[in-house]
């Protein structure tokens, strides 16, 4: 019998001026097989598709190289891993493993930080909304309580007075470095002397205990310089505090908004061309706060509470093809089993999509939808793909970030997560949910009742 | 069974390259794309094409024809093909 | 020696590559080969008899940074490149940061510094400027309709509102300036740059500076016509010492390394000079260099392949040129060639 050849979808393109060119945008020369040696397939075969991978190498790696980058430049550093960003039990734990502190913006997530292990006062509780009960339970822990604003300020007074507490806080301060938007909605404003207001109100008060000043100053930052101006301006505060009223703080926090490798949708130029490295930020930090002269006892602890940079391109999706369409426009499309409600950062990114088997060569522009019945579920409205047939598996890098937070069960539900351990063994660490997970918490009337029980 | 036609004057070129006489207008197909266009050119069916392929790739018969009809719609998109 | 160039995209608003490899090749010293390179199979560049000894389509930095150094080490395999200028503003940055990756393969390159790229970014040349005592209009940074309302605190109308990368309406009154603003800011984001409108005659610098702060060499040209999109079609040498003055300065005081453009305005009001804009790479005009007695394309070969390079002294004052629309023809099987194989040897 002779030989058959390799068969590849027919196609055909008609060239357009401005892009004619063969070699344009395809960044898909080559298939991705596996993530840290495990194979993609297994992973399906073991957990289903959609499937959330995460790598405990790569974590580590990049906390450790983290700290090492702003070691090497600074003396006293402390990182506090961003609940928000992915809060799953498996990631903070390695994240606290690895020393970091927890830093937390919600009374769920500052009970999960402590049924973990963290102790009391290496949890930073920051953001607008903390509940009273919270703000009570963080003090008794000796928690750094960093207050956004001044009714905060009175309520945690009143508590500490009432509770005969000395509370442990810091302010968020906002300000104006240089990039856009500002984010005055969170904190005191440095400019107009309002967090200069907050740090007079809170050293005469006898229940409270100043420890540090906290910024962050934006998400996703491109701009190096934006921390120094910050940093600087943080350590000049911490200075004149220790001028004025003879007090020194302990630490300067400088939050988080590190870019990661994800390139944003209106972005022309991709991330890697752009963001500046870990290095590039740590030297604008540390140069700002050196820029302020400290005596060496004076030196605050610098916290970070990166978490996008350090947890993005540690996470994986899996996806399915499910279907191949043609557009009324003669565009072709893609519908594959992963939804915006999974993957939420398709709403701000041009997500990086690798095919996982051999395909041919010929490139499309291609959108790639998701399974949910809504129009908006769009993973990526124009991506250069070759042809790739139903059952084919695709994988979306770069999606440790934000979507193991803010995914929700909406028409699918949330699927597998598993870690990829750094001996190569796959652990489930969150389990796909199902319909008895979803009704656990719905309670029917009696009335509506349509089978008698 | 209706039969499907090129318009006159359509060649494609080894290298896959189709230039469009009338019109100016200019095309790349890969591989597969360039043997289905010259199998029309000589007037094979759809039926030929089909047995063609199955017989001489790694293909099943479902995916061929499903790829062959959306390769047909694509051609009478740029109007490339006339059906009658 | 073989020198790759990009930017073949001789078109109404013209790409530098073709200029540049004139340049080169009329120096009396270089031997060797020039190799295009190009994003384009339209790209008039493509289509030059004796131009280039041969082309090549690459993709877009845009399409990701290992896909663009895989197809460039890819025609290093098969032409053995000592050397490449990138010429277009969009690909340096993707130019930075393989460069040590070409360097390894044996290709050097001499570009400007991440942070020199940004120096000269349009929301930052005006504080780097004023630091430096270089007159520029004035400057507001809009991020919301509100900030508008100080243009008539800080200047009269008519005012220039620009965008952040290209782009720019000359508006008479607040309620053209909320329009320009709105149009603005779809597209380009913020911040959006309100300018100070200056009437007067445009002048332009191309220069070199060898990365130490050293100015390699400069010539001023003042454009003679401009076309409806604001390219000079026609230009003259003349000598300015003011201008040459602040080129120096700015190379200096950045320790600019490449070539670059500035632009300069000079109020029909005042007679000062202001600078409008900094082009961190030669400009599609830069032939006249060469022919007015500075070879730069060639210097800064020289000076990226590690030669020693003396500054030039002066320059001929009075050399014109005068752009020409001028159109090549080539055959469908050309096209065809570069546009399905990527490669074009004419």
């Amino acid at each position: 019998m002779k030989k058959k050849l390799r068969y590849e979808r027919p196609t055909i393109t008609k060239q357009y001026s401005g892009l004619m060119n063969k070699f344009g945008s395809s960044s898909l020369s080559r298939p991705t097989v596996d993530i840290d040696g495990v194979s993609i397939k297994s992973l399906c075969e073991g957990y289903g598709s959609p499937l959330f991978v995460i790598s405990e190498k790569k974590i580590r790696q990049n906390q450790k190289n983290a700290f090492r980058i702003f070691k090497n430049r600074y003396p006293k550093v402390q990182f506090a891993w961003s609940y928000k960003t992915n809060y799953l039990d498996a990631v903070c734990s390695v994240f606290h493993q690895e020393g970091s502190w927890a830093e937390v913006v919600s009374d769920f997530e500052y009970d999960k930080a402590r049924k973990l292990g963290v102790k009391g006062e290496h949890i930073i509780f920051n953001g607008p909304a903390k509940s009273e009960a919270g703000l009570l339970n963080a003090m008794k822990n000796k928690s750094k309580i960093h207050i956004d604003h001044f009714d905060e300020l009175f309520l945690i007074s009143e508590l500490a007075e009432t509770n005969n507490i000395r509370a442990e806080v810091a302010i968020r301060i906002n300000m104006d470095v240089g990039i856009y938007p500002i984010w005055d909605r969170f904190g005191f404003n440095f400019e107009n002397g309002e967090s200069w207001q907050a740090i007079n109100r809170i050293i005469q008060n006898k229940n409270l205990k100043l420890v540090g000043l906290h910024t962050h100053i934006g998400t996703y930052v491109m701009s190096a310089e934006a921390y120094r101006i910050a940093a600087y301006n943080l350590a000049g505060l911490c200075k004149r505090i220790k001028n004025e009223f003879n007090v020194s703080l302990e630490y300067l926090d400088l939050g988080g908004g590190f870019a990661s490798h994800n390139t944003l949708i209106g972005q022309y130029l991709p991330a890697e061309q752009l963001v500046p490295s870990v290095e590039q930020y740590a030297d604008a930090i540390t140069n700002g706060i050196f820029d302020v002269s400290f005596k060496s006892e004076d030196l605050p602890t610098l916290i970070l509470e990166t978490g996008r940079a350090l947890i993005d391109d540690a996470g994986f999706l899996i996806t399915s093809v499910i279907t191949n369409k043609r557009l009324t426009s003669g565009k072709r499309a893609v519908i594959i089993d992963a939804g915006v409600n999974i993957l939420f950062t398709s709403f701000w990114y041009k997500h990086n999509i690798q095919l996982c088997q051999n395909s041919g060569v010929h490139t499309e522009d291609t959108a790639i939808y998701g399974p949910l019945c809504m129009n908006i579920d769009c993973i990526t409205e124009s991506i250069n793909l070759p042809s790739i047939n139903r059952g084919d598996k695709l994988l979306i890098k770069y999606v440790g970030a934000y979507n193991m937070t803010q995914w929700m069960q909406f028409i699918s539900m949330r699927p597998n997560v598993v870690m990829i351990m750094e001996n190569g063994k796959v652990e489930l660490i969150r389990k796909a949910e199902n319909l008895d997970y979803l009704l656990e918490q719905e309670l029917l009337p009696k009335k509506l009742k349509l089978i008698p029980v | 069974m209706s039969k499907i036609h090129l318009i006159e004057n359509l060649a494609v070129s080894d290298s896959g390259f189709l230039f469009l006489h009338t019109t100016g207008e200019t095309f790349t197909l890969n591989k597969t794309g360039s043997e289905i266009v010259r199998m029309l050119r000589s007037r094979k069916s759809k039926e030929e094409i089909l047995k063609f392929f199955t017989e001489n790739y790694i293909v099943d018969t479902n995916t061929i024809e499903k790829d062959f009809e959306e390769l047909v719609a694509q051609l009478k998109f740029y109007s490339l093909v006339t059906e009658k | 020696m073989k020198i790759a160039v990009t930017g073949l995209n001789a078109i109404d608003s013209p790409g530098p590559g073709v200029p540049v490899i004139r340049s080169i090749k009329d120096a009396k010293d270089f031997k060797g080969e020039i190799i295009g390179l190009s994003y384009d199979s339209l790209d008039p560049g493509l289509y030059i008899e004796k131009l280039t000894s041969k082309s090549y389509l690459i993709p877009y930095p845009s399409s990701g940074l290992e896909y663009f150094l895989e197809r460039l080490l890819a025609i290093h395999k098969i032409e053995k490149l000592d050397f490449i200028i990138p010429t277009l503003d969009s690909e340096l940055y993707a130019f930075i940061k393989i460069q040590d990756k070409l360097l390894e393969a044996g290709i050097k390159l001499f570009l400007p510094t991440f942070e020199q790229l940004e120096i000269r970014s349009k929301d930052k040349l005006f504080n780097f400027c004023t630091k430096q005592g270089i007159k520029v209009p004035k400057n507001i940074l809009a991020t919301n309709i509100s900030n508008l309302h100080s243009i008539q605190n800080n200047f009269s109308y008519p005012v220039v509102l620009k965008g952040i990368f290209y782009e720019a309406y000359i508006v008479n009154n607040f309620d053209e300036a909320v329009v320009a603003f709105n149009k603005l800011k779809q597209k380009w984001g913020f911040p959006i740059i309100v300018q100070e409108y200056i009437k007067g005659d445009e002048f332009n610098v191309v220069g070199l500076g060898d990365g130490t702060g050293k100015t390699i060499g400069a010539v001023v040209m003042r454009k003679l016509y401009i076309t409806d999109k604001g390219k000079g079609w026609s230009g003259v040498t003349i000598l300015d010492k003011t201008l040459l003055g602040v080129s120096n300065k700015f190379i200096l005081t950045s320790k600019w390394k490449s070539g670059l453009e500035l632009e300069f305005i000079k109020s029909a009001a005042t007679g000062e000079y202001f600078l409008l804009e900094i082009n961190p790479r030669f400009p599609a005009w830069v032939y006249l260099a060469p022919n007015a007695g500075q070879n730069l394309p060639w210097a800064l070969v020289k000076l990226g392949m590690d030669e020693k390079v003396t500054s030039f002294s002066n320059y001929e004052i009075g050399k014109m040129f005068v752009r020409c629309a001028w159109d090549l023809i080539t055959d469908m099987k050309v096209f065809e060639k570069i546009s399905t194989t990527g490669e074009l040897k004419l």
